[in-house]
């Protein structure tokens, strides 16, 4: 069985969802890479800080 | 008074053949629509990203939704659903267990909803392509 860590299974996630976010949403390779960037950003950089908003909650 | 001409609009290039052929071959096996519009680069990507989020969620001991008792339930199984192919074999081999009992097959079955999304996403996009919305 595959057992990531929960920070794995989040990076994997945003990986493939930006991926397919990217070449779907943009036209042109620059621009799909660029939005599949911004979107694996907005993918981990949300739940980073989303856990620490419920650490602080939680204390 | 001066009119200026209009330019002819240049023809879109004819296509043959059953328009939604792209949209159903990329429901059924990720990628597949892109492949027949020759989009070889985006198909290769998507379907490695499909597949692989799929099976990962099924390495996670993931869950396959094959009945729906309330209304998330049957939202997951329509989320399954999406993946075409993958969906059936997974089934008919009977990979999942019948309910996620770790955190982690939670995770896994989250992976194979999205896996299902993304592939209708990505079929629909071959889709526009076909029709011309998206070059």
């Amino acid at each position: 069985m595959f057992s990531p860590s929960h920070f794995t299974a989040v990076l994997l996630f945003g990986l493939f969802a930006s991926t397919v976010f990217g070449i779907t949403q943009r036209e042109t390779p620059q621009r799909m890479f660029r939005y599949g960037l911004y979107c694996f950003c907005l993918f981990v950089g949300s739940a980073i800080v989303l856990s620490w908003v419920m650490y602080l909650i939680a204390r | 008074m001066s009119s200026t001409p209009n330019k002819p609009v240049p023809a879109a290039p004819a296509q043959h053949g059953f328009v939604f052929l792209p949209l159903i071959a990329g429901w059924l096996i990720p990628g597949a629509g892109h492949f027949l519009l020759r989009k070889w680069g985006r198909g290769a990507l998507l379907a490695i990203s499909i597949v692989c989020m799929f099976a990962i969620g099924l390495a996670m001991q993931g869950k396959l939704y094959a009945n729906a008792h309330d209304i998330l339930e049957m939202l997951s199984l329509l989320g399954d659903l999406g993946s075409g192919l993958l969906y059936v074999v997974g089934r008919v081999m009977g990979l999942g267990p019948d309910s996620a009992q770790l955190t982690v097959a939670d995770w896994g079955t989250r992976f194979i909803v999205v896996a299902g999304l993304l592939n209708v996403i990505s079929a629909v996009d071959a889709h526009n392509i076909r029709t011309g919305r998206k070059s």
